[in-house]
């Protein structure tokens, strides 16, 4: 306690006990433990609905439960007797039986503490950082970029330069090295000066662009679009984790397809059929222009509703085949309303077709919000075994 | 309040040790009621941190914001004793509590259960316990959280599990069976009755047999928190240590439950009598007190006419005051001084006495259904004592430590009447191994009464 008491010394009226609350320790430290256990079961979490959608800046409410302190305990008896006071014969009721209560299930079942539900709120930013982490991404090691951004540096002295950049500890040494051969000259003049030399440096930076593509066909519903948006947008919080510099690239197709800047894309609508290698050469045209693959990691990931025309199988084949060969990793979502294991579409046709030659390609049905993040899952751990073996 | 309070302080404790109390020294703090919430959660004032007490107190704080619980003092035996009592009591609730206070500390210091347990632990256990928990917390910058959070989970959810009968300063047990001093009896062979034959009846010497290693433990142990300190295989020692400390805590709160009723009832039956002697109380304000009185000792909370539960306020005071009128308080001092609740109630909780308090035994049904199920003495003593038998928890006994370093632990589920919920135990179990580092098994009983075997790896 003494430690505590020199504490209040502080304050010469309040006691160190008014200082902080024990219980309040505590009970922080269970909410710790209660957000680490929330952690554990994150991919589940990332299933219930409301918390892969919006964005990234709202607060996510969880419901947890108290955690419970575990002790030896005896079962729950059939019948529990106790002691109690006042006035009854024996025999006399002095509670009906209770409806809903019995079938096996006692309403009594915990501590009366272990039960209790509060609520946690978790940053989704947060969330995010924690399922990025949870995925340990190692595959996303990125290529480093060529000369990048060159940044100042220290670098040796000089006789001249600015008097902010004097060094005091080096200009004392030549002084003394100095008098060292002249005992008799002045304590410092001003060849004795040096002063530290900053240097233009160039510094790798790892960088990735991005392609997301999306078919905005008059086929793609309202839901559907809604479903890859929310994907490339929880893909792009994911990337932006592991690369300092990241560029992403928004292409919306029909039988045409536009580059749209990322506020404008997740609004874009139009009408028409579906041309998915209009969206492919359109991206090559992109890498072409801007992103030189051996400075950038390339990413594209496409949704479509799977309804690509017949007669463009051949062009969207090749263009595919010379894209995936520059790509890191190529990622497919089929959104479907329906849930669907197998994807046997013309568009599935053409990224399995890719993944035969032995391209890095993966497809995930999107159906509802829990394949988002089973579709991230899949993507991100299937690149990290092809970029391993 | 606090001035006012200071000043009756010294002629209470003069009636008090007129009457004949005799206890060590008390404190008495003032303290805002938050403190004394937590006092009450923690059971010290300052004590080990650990998660589980942030649940309690959360639920408390609800429940307390709700104004269901109020703590009106908190005393702790010791040389000096210390007594908490909270500012937000009026004069009169506060005047009410130094009197029970006194008669806490009486009891705490002629009580048997009580003095044995402050020669072992020590007549300071707040500071000490301060103590511990500064131990904690260096071993947590140490060793880090985590890792001293899982010796406490693991310690503190077995901190029932002590046995006081054998003391807290314990010797290993004896490494070797004792040798057999009775010689064997021996059929009689042929070798035998030629060897008697030649040498004038003398036996053949024993072979001098090497000295046997006694089993660990020889008898079931039941102070699992010393055992696993003492024998756990792997643990260190700074582990240990952890057990150790909470199990010394353990020492200190195993007389305050095992003592409840009667150490409240004599508290209780003190502060009515000192108040009602105590002619330099005004009246108004002896008038007020008396009426906290009644409410600290009423058997019924609010209106309702019957509860399901006894106050042991109520209870204790009542048999208090009637031993002492029939038997004398010289007789009632003696009884204060030998029993704990269970010799209390069996002896002295008459089958008058639970008819003029109208205790009786209820059922609660599967269904939800209560009723009365009778108003025996025997069957009504034995409901109050239940939940007190072995500190509250089921009896958990180590039955073996095998060679290869395997923890066997036994619930006597025949004497507790039914085996163990198995989803705690495993959970407890799991805190256990994850200290013993080496299979732990746990045999009790289903429903059924059939054997039922938890086993890690």
């Amino acid at each position: 306690m003494s430690e505590f008491e020199t504490k209040s010394d502080t304050t010469s009226t309040s006691r160190w006990y008014e200082l902080f609350s024990r219980g309040s320790r505590d009970w922080l430290r269970h909410n710790d433990k209660v957000r680490a256990a929330v952690r554990e079961r994150l991919a589940d979490l990332a299933t219930e609905p409301g918390v892969l959608t919006g964005n990234a800046d709202k607060r996510v409410q969880v419901p947890v439960r108290f955690l419970e302190h575990y002790r030896f305990r005896l079962l729950d008896p059939a019948d529990e007797y106790g002691a109690g006071q006042g006035e009854g014969e024996p025999g006399d009721e002095l509670r009906p039986a209770q409806p809903g209560e019995g079938e096996g299930e006692k309403g009594s079942g915990g501590t009366g503490e272990g039960g209790l539900r509060f609520v946690l709120e978790f940053e989704a930013d947060e969330l995010i950082d924690w399922l990025w982490e949870e995925l340990a991404l190692p595959h996303l090691t990125p290529k480093s970029g060529g000369v990048e951004e060159e940044e100042y540096q220290r670098e040796g002295w000089d006789k001249r330069g600015a008097r902010a950049r004097l060094d005091r500890r080096r200009s004392l040494k030549e002084a003394i090295k100095r008098r060292n051969i002249q005992p008799e000259g002045p304590s410092f003049t001003n060849e004795d000066l040096r002063f530290r030399q900053l240097v233009r440096k160039p510094h790798p930076v790892t960088r990735a662009a991005v392609f997301f593509a999306m078919d905005v066909s008059s086929s793609m519903t309202e839901e559907e679009r809604r479903l890859s948006k929310s994907f490339f947008f929880w893909v792009l919080q994911g990337l932006r984790r592991q690369y300092t510099h990241i560029e992403p690239v928004f292409i919306a197709h029909t039988v045409k397809a536009w580059e749209f800047p990322e506020e404008e894309f997740y609004r874009v609508t139009a009408e028409g059929g579906t041309m998915a290698s209009k969206a492919f050469l359109k991206a090559l045209d992109i890498v072409e222009e801007r992103y030189d693959p051996s400075r950038y990691n390339l990413y594209l990931f496409y949704a479509s509703d799977g309804e690509n025309f017949r007669d463009d199988r051949e062009k969207a084949l090749d263009a595919l085949y010379q894209l995936t060969a520059l790509t890191a990793f190529s990622g497919y979502v089929e959104t479907s309303h329906r849930q669907r294991s197998q994807l046997d579409g013309e568009t599935a046709g053409l990224f399995n077709d890719m993944a035969e030659q032995g391209r890095a390609v993966d497809s995930h049905v999107l159906s509802d919000q829990s394949d988002i993040w089973e579709a991230i899952r899949l993507f991100f751990t299937e690149s990290a075994t092809d970029i391993d073996s | 309040m606090e001035s006012e309070l200071r000043a009756y302080i010294p002629q209470i404790e003069a009636l008090a040790q007129d009457q004949g109390l005799d206890y060590y020294p008390v404190e008495f703090e003032i303290v805002p009621p938050a403190f004394m919430l937590e006092i009450s959660i923690y059971g010290l004032p300052v004590r080990i941190p650990h998660w589980s007490f942030g649940v309690r107190y959360i639920y408390q704080l609800v429940q307390h914001r709700m104004g269901h619980s109020r703590v009106f003092e908190v005393v702790f035996p010791g040389n000096p004793g210390r007594a908490y009592l909270a500012n937000s009591n009026s004069l009169e609730e506060n005047t009410l509590v130094v009197a029970h206070v006194l008669g806490h500390a009486d009891f705490a210091k002629n009580n048997h259960l009580f003095a044995q347990s402050q020669e072992q632990v020590g007549y300071n256990i707040v500071e000490q316990a301060a103590a511990h928990a500064g131990q904690i917390t260096r071993a947590m910058e140490l060793h880090g959280v985590e890792r001293v959070e899982k010796v406490l989970d693991a310690a503190l959810a077995l901190e029932q599990h002590i046995d006081t009968h054998l003391g807290l300063h314990r010797e290993s047990y004896p490494e070797y069976q004792p040798q057999k001093a009775e010689p064997r009896e021996h059929p009689k062979d042929a070798f035998r009755e030629r060897y008697e034959e030649l040498t004038n009846g003398a036996s053949p010497p024993e072979l001098a047999s090497n000295p046997e290693k006694a089993p660990i433990p020889p008898k079931p142990e039941h102070d699992l928190l010393w055992f696993i300190a003492r024998y756990a295989p792997d643990m260190e020692d700074w582990e240990r240590d952890i057990f150790l400390t909470v199990r010394e805590e353990s020492f200190y709160f195993q007389p305050v439950f095992a003592c409840q009723i009667m150490n409240e009832g004599w508290a209780s039956y003190w502060h009515a009598r000192l108040l009602r002697e105590g002619k330099f109380l005004p009246s108004d304000l002896y008038v007020q007190a008396i009426k906290t009185h009644s409410d600290v000792v009423r058997p019924y909370a609010g209106e309702h006419q019957v509860a399901l539960a006894i106050n042991p306020y109520h209870l204790g005071f009542s048999m208090w005051e009637k031993i002492i009128e029939e038997k004398g308080l010289a007789e009632a001092r003696r009884i204060m001084s030998e029993d704990d609740d269970f010799g209390f109630v069996r002896n002295h909780l008459t089958q008058e006495m639970a008819d003029e308090l109208r205790l009786f035994e209820y059922k609660e049904e599967h269904n939800g259904r209560i009723n009365i199920e009778t108003r025996d003495i025997n069957r009504l003593r034995e409901q109050i004592l239940a939940p007190k038998f072995n500190f509250g928890a089921p009896r958990v006994y180590v039955d073996e430590l095998r060679r290869d370093g395997a923890l066997v632990l036994r619930h006597d589920h025949k004497t507790d009447g039914r085996g163990l919920d198995m989803e705690r135990a495993e959970k407890v179990l799991a805190y256990v191994q994850s200290l013993w580092r080496r299979p732990v098994t746990l045999f009790t009983a289903d429903r059924n009464g059939d054997q039922q075997i938890l086993q890690t790896s």
